[in-house]
């Protein structure tokens, strides 16, 4: 048996090996070539890291995108349970319609959901036409170009996201101990309440830094909703590379960014066996 | 079978989020039918213009047929080498494999923005050597979008091998199939269907790329996405909803068609 497994090895990795090659290559070491920029530019030093804790403009950007993560994180978690907990339970029609519902937005673009939204809020979108042709405003809301209707498109995105993980915790809950629960006389939201969501915890603090992780480098989405007005650190690098060229300053972000998600991506690996089999799409 | 169906307060919430789901794509859909030249619900009138647009706009037809190219190089190129990964990760024992996965997963755990500056920064060293390869060119496009979307191949890929049956591997490997037969007569068969999908999914992906392709285009390499991008930000052009509403009518009757074709008894009730 060993020597079987030894003399696969080989031409197993050599299987693997073009794609590790190419993104060696194309990946690791632009990285690399990246975060030597973040020290180099414009001149060599930790000047960069000093600004991205100094400067208090790259400062406020940094708060206000831990803060709208955060919200994002927090209500697109607590849709995706809902949607989820009917996902998995539900009758076979119900689950039917309901993975339509979170698996076409998924495959569909970032830049045409983004559209959507402003189709929907936008002065002369769906919305304010059918209010106004209604009565029931005078003029149209300013729904769009602001904060809220950020965070709405974030949510969009990420919730189906953390229906993965969720899923996958709630379908490994053993049936019988909810039975247990009943047969002693709990009331259903005490099943739910008590059992239910107490099982599912690995599964909603799995998802919920896996959203968060996804939120922290949105870029599309807040640039088209934002307007502009609530730029998010994406954002930030986009500007510093394309409109005042900064490039030290985009690449110290990028490494900062990449630092943040592998600290939450170490967490997140404790909840690893529920994260690896909720990515399987 | 489940002893507690979900309540009524439970299915509504579902409902409601679903709703949230389903609505910013319906709406583009009466927008996309405006007479008018701006964003608008269209009044009284409906009109085709902004889907004649499409086909008659040179702008259009050219990066629609710039990212029908792009997505077919990439999807080949993506499925092929995520395959080839796949195939050797499942042969492999588990103790090497994580890491090798974790590594190729990458592109898809970093924040895209990360992936887009380094693109950027790889790409515009390749147009040192070559303007054809480099930033702002189809080939350097296509690079990129192969970095961006092989690590979903290689889960889909993953995804399908650990459907099969390990036994009829054993079998032709007891009766002498070499690691090439053991691939070409015993594997692949079984996943086809799973590369198959993976080699669609990636194109959809790549087709709609604009985190990374916003950082490594200017002038030459217009993708539909980043006309689109072009036409978002300032004045919203109608014709993105016309364009929206094809890509959403697309991707839902490919979805479609995936969820008829797929057999899931894991989803099944017994």
């Amino acid at each position: 048996m060993m020597m079987r497994n030894r003399s696969a090895l080989w031409p197993a990795l050599a299987l693997t090996a073009p794609l590790v090659l190419f993104l060696a290559c194309a990946y690791a070491l632009p990285f690399l070539g990246v975060a030597l920029w973040s020290v180099t530019l414009p001149e060599l030093g930790t000047g960069q890291y000093q600004r991205l804790v100094g400067d208090p403009l790259v400062l406020s950007v940094f708060l206000r995108t831990f803060r709208i993560c955060l919200v994002v994180t927090v209500v697109a978690v607590a849709a995706a349970y809902a949607i989820t907990y009917v996902w998995v339970r539900g009758s076979r029609l119900q689950r039917r319609i309901l993975e339509i519902c979170i698996f076409v937005p998924f495959w569909i673009s970032l830049l045409t959901r983004a559209f959507g939204w402003l189709a929907l809020l936008s002065n002369r979108g769906l919305f304010n036409s059918w209010m106004q042709a209604l009565g029931l405003i005078d003029s149209p809301l300013a729904l769009v170009r602001n904060e809220p209707s950020v965070i709405a498109g974030m949510v969009h995105v990420l919730i189906p996201f953390a229906v993965l993980p969720l899923a996958s915790a709630m379908r490994a809950v053993d049936e019988r101990v909810l039975l247990a629960a009943r047969g002693m006389g709990a009331s259903r939201l005490r099943i739910f309440w008590s059992v239910f969501l107490p099982l599912t915890l690995p599964g909603v603090i799995g998802a919920t830094l896996i959203v968060f992780v996804f939120s922290l480098g949105f870029f599309v989405t807040p640039a088209i909703l934002g307007g502009g007005r609530s730029i998010m650190v994406a954002e930030l690098v986009y500007l510093r590379m394309f409109q005042s060229p900064d490039w030290g300053l985009g690449a110290a972000i990028s490494v900062a960014l990449v630092l943040i998600v592998a600290a939450l991506m170490a967490l997140l690996s404790r909840f690893a066996a529920l994260a690896l089999t909720g990515s399987g799409k | 079978m489940k002893i507690q169906r979900p309540g009524p307060l439970a299915l509504a919430l579902a409902l409601l989020v679903g709703l949230f789901l389903l609505l910013p794509l319906l709406a583009v859909v009466p927008i996309s039918f405006t007479p008018g030249r701006m964003l608008s619900m269209p009044q009284g009138s409906l009109s085709l213009t902004h889907y004649r647009q499409l086909i008659e706009d040179p702008d259009w037809l050219s990066a629609i047929v710039l990212s029908t190219k792009i997505g077919l190089l990439t999807s080949l190129v993506s499925t092929t080498l995520a395959t080839s990964f796949a195939l050797g990760i499942w042969m492999l024992q588990p103790r090497f494999s994580q890491l090798l996965v974790g590594f190729v997963l990458l592109p898809m755990i970093v924040p895209p923005v990360v992936s887009a500056m380094t693109l950027y920064f790889l790409l515009t060293g390749l147009s040192q050597l070559s303007q054809a390869v480099g930033f702002d060119s189809v080939v350097g496009v296509t690079v990129a979008h192969i970095v961006m979307t092989v690590p979903f191949a290689v889960v889909m890929v993953l995804v399908a091998l650990a459907q099969v049956d390990r036994r009829i591997d054993l079998a032709a490997r007891g009766l002498g199939a070499t690691v090439m037969q053991r691939i070409v007569h015993v594997i692949l068969p079984n996943i086809g269907f799973g590369v198959a999908t993976a080699a669609l999914l990636v194109f959809v992906l790549s087709w709609e790329e604009i985190g990374v392709t916003l950082f490594i285009t200017s002038v030459d390499a217009i993708t539909l996405p980043r006309l689109m991008w072009m036409g978002l930000r300032d004045n919203v052009d109608p014709a993105i909803a016309a364009i929206s509403v094809v890509l959403i009518v697309v991707t839902t009757l490919i979805l479609l068609l995936r969820m008829a074709l797929q057999r899931r008894p894991e989803f099944e009730e017994e």
